[in-house]
């Protein structure tokens, strides 16, 4: 402890005015300055990639012929989430829930609760979504009926064409990124 | 026997060994010091370590990758020679981890440690409090299987919460627009490098102002701190009565220590390790998603708090508390220590408990959640379907299989999430039943589009029938009640 003091203390002797120890100490902490930076630059770059690289990253998915969906009823349906890595393994598939309620008329809803995105159930008797996981309850065409939600459950858009049902899908539903 | 010596004394010449022994196990702390009291603090590095050694260990084997991680976690619990046992181990370490760190800030608050001059010691323990539960946050999406995924749902539906940069908030801590391969990636390196080499360096931090502005003395009531005379007090006090740490105040710290390793073996034996429930494939909507233990005051927290309160609780009230903790040595810097003077600090820590205890309680019981299966498998219960008409009995079916027993219980099988119906009919009139079914109110959806008019008659006509012994049906009473006639 005393000897490093001491050490520091001859420094600062020698150090005092301009000199040849001084102005390496100024040019190197500079130098380090922006090396530090050089590196961070980089660091902070691929930290960030994924929010400031963000293009939107839904697309069209087909989520199954026309048929398969009755007028009137409400059913999972499942598809593989286009935005997607070889290693994703189960993950990358993703449920949502489809409403055929007349014709072509569709509503597809996110398995997301809106409250705070746990996967909601659908009671096909009472005709009743329940969240499993704070108690929010929402009626067949996705409002809100209970509970903490502060909407209704999420919709994505679709499209009928080629006798398919069409999501636009790929993004996790939240407040800020409603569907 | 000479050569040892010799060498021994080389060793300490070059590595200055005994000069580091005196400055730190062996530095003097106040005799009053060597508490039982005081043993927390080295319990919770303790756990730390153990923690360390068998998070290494299971690196051996995880695999850090969403298509793998949960089949390398049953191949742990399965066919990895003790893998089991090295997973319970490092759960129960976090378990015990968490608690003792609670009983050492608890112990730290009582004791007044915090004040001055140790102001930077509990600051740099509040760090290490959160860096810890962001261990267990992180720790938990890493077993990968429903639970997880739901939980970074959560967590992901909190950030997107956050105004004007929610939506970017949540791309960050995904690592993408949705939960995939690299948010698991992202949630590894968290908990194996980043969050453990924070925790490294600020318990050395931590120690090293242990040392430098001494272990606080067993505080006496009557004795409160004053700026100007305690730092020569504390000396005065080391000088009459100090003890070196190590061997004279470091013997409890052992004991402890041990039992909490002893406990740690013991339930990762007795109770195994958790999960993996059921793999993170979110197509599996059947699924029941509970944090671990401590977010479950949390989680009960974003049940119970009316919607309005919800952006206070998530936002405002971790800032306000956070800001609290850090703030607390500067708001209380000096005064009475001893807990025995300190009213509104014991009832504070109480209060405090009760709340997180109470909370946890309800999130594991969940008592707001429907029970997903309780129309299906909940049977009425028989004493509620003697004697009664056709048309009474239609209605217990109705009942059924409306799912009303999801949220209502009978005979106290069912949800419990709306009011348990034993005795509706001696609550409610008939009328004010059908209007409550047809319209819903309160936390009741309504199932007029749901019902038809013969379905309600019946519903109505068995919720009639649930009266309590005892007591009678519920009437009108702005209709005089009919007299029998003699």
């Amino acid at each position: 402890m005393s000897d490093t003091a001491r050490e520091s203390d001859q420094g600062k002797e020698k150090t005092k005015g301009p000199s040849r120890r001084r102005w390496l100490l100024v040019v190197g902490v500079v130098l380090d300055g922006i090396a530090g930076l050089l590196l961070a630059i980089p660091l902070v770059g691929f930290v960030f990639s994924s929010v400031n690289n963000r293009k939107d990253p839904r697309s069209w998915i087909a989520l199954g012929a026309l048929d398969s969906f009755t007028e009137g009823v409400t059913k999972l349906a499942t598809y593989r989430n286009p935005f997607t890595r070889p290693w994703d393994g189960p993950t990358a598939n993703i449920a949502c829930w489809v409403r055929r309620v007349q014709g072509n008329r569709f509503q597809v809803f996110a398995v997301n609760c809106a409250h705070l995105g746990c996967p909601v159930r659908w009671f096909q008797e009472s005709g009743l979504f329940m969240c499993p996981c704070h108690g929010g309850v929402y009626y067949e065409d996705g409002s809100r009926a209970s509970g903490p939600p502060p909407r209704g459950l999420f919709e994505y858009q679709y499209k009928v064409e080629n006798g398919q049902l069409w999501i636009k899908g790929g993004e996790m539903p939240t407040l800020s990124n409603p569907a | 026997m000479r050569t040892l010596q010799i060498i021994a004394r080389w060793l300490d010449d070059r590595l200055h060994l005994t000069r580091l022994w005196n400055e730190t196990a062996g530095h003097k702390v106040p005799a009053s010091s060597a508490s039982w009291f005081y043993v927390f603090g080295s319990a919770t590095l303790v756990c730390f370590i153990v923690q360390v050694l068998t998070g290494a260990l299971l690196a051996f084997v995880y695999v850090p990758s969403a298509s793998q991680a949960w089949n390398s976690l049953e191949y742990l619990n399965h066919a990895q020679y003790l893998g089991w046992y090295i997973r319970a181990v490092h759960e129960w370490g976090s378990t015990f981890m968490v608690a003792i760190m609670t009983l050492h800030m608890i112990q730290v608050f009582l004791f007044g440690a915090y004040k001055f001059p140790r102001e930077l010691t509990w600051i740099s323990g509040v760090v290490l409090l959160l860096l810890t539960l962001g261990m267990a946050f992180t720790g938990q999406i890493l077993r990968f299987d429903q639970d997880a995924y739901w939980g970074l749902g959560i967590g992901a539906s909190i950030v997107g919460r956050v105004p004007f940069m929610g939506g970017n908030l949540v791309q960050l801590l995904l690592a993408g627009p949705i939960i995939a391969g690299e948010t698991l990636s992202r949630f590894f390196s968290f908990h194996v490098f980043l969050i453990p080499g924070l925790i490294l360096a600020l318990v050395s931090v931590h120690l090293r102002l242990v040392l430098a502005k001494g272990i606080n003395e067993y505080p006496r009531p009557g004795h409160p701190v004053v700026k100007e005379t305690y730092p020569d007090e504390y000396e005065d006090l080391l000088r009459k009565d100090g003890v070196p740490f190590a061997p004279h105040a470091i013997g409890k710290d052992l004991v402890f220590a041990a039992l909490v390793i002893a406990g740690i073996l013991i339930c990762a034996a007795v109770f195994g390790p958790k999960g993996p429930a059921g793999p993170a494939d979110p197509t599996i909507i059947d699924t029941n998603p509970r944090p671990d233990f401590y977010f479950l005051a949390v989680f009960a927290a974003l049940a119970l708090l009316p919607a309005w309160m919800e952006v206070v609780a998530l936002f405002i009230a971790p800032i306000v508390l956070i800001g609290f903790l850090l703030a607390l040595p500067f708001l209380f810097n000096t005064g009475e220590k001893s807990w025995k003077r300190r009213p509104t600090a014991v009832l504070s820590v109480i209060a405090i408990m009760t709340v997180l205890g109470v909370l946890a309680f309800m999130g594991e019981t969940s008592p707001w959640s429907p029970r997903m299966d309780a129309w299906s498998a909940d049977p009425i219960p028989v004493q509620y379907l003697r004697r009664r008409t056709p048309l009474q009995v239609r209605g217990a079916l109705v009942f059924q299989n409306k799912q009303c027993r999801n949220c209502h219980s009978l005979g106290s099988t069912g949800g419990k999430r709306g009011p348990a119906l034993d005795g509706i009919a001696g609550r409610m009139t008939d009328p004010e039943i059908v209007r409550q079914v047809i319209q819903g109110g309160g936390n009741m959806p309504a199932y007029g589009k749901k019902l038809r008019p013969a379905e309600v008659d019946a519903l109505v006509a068995f919720l009639h029938t649930l009266v309590e012994s005892g007591t009678s049906a519920a009437r009108d009473s702005s209709i005089p009640p009919r007299i029998e006639p003699h």
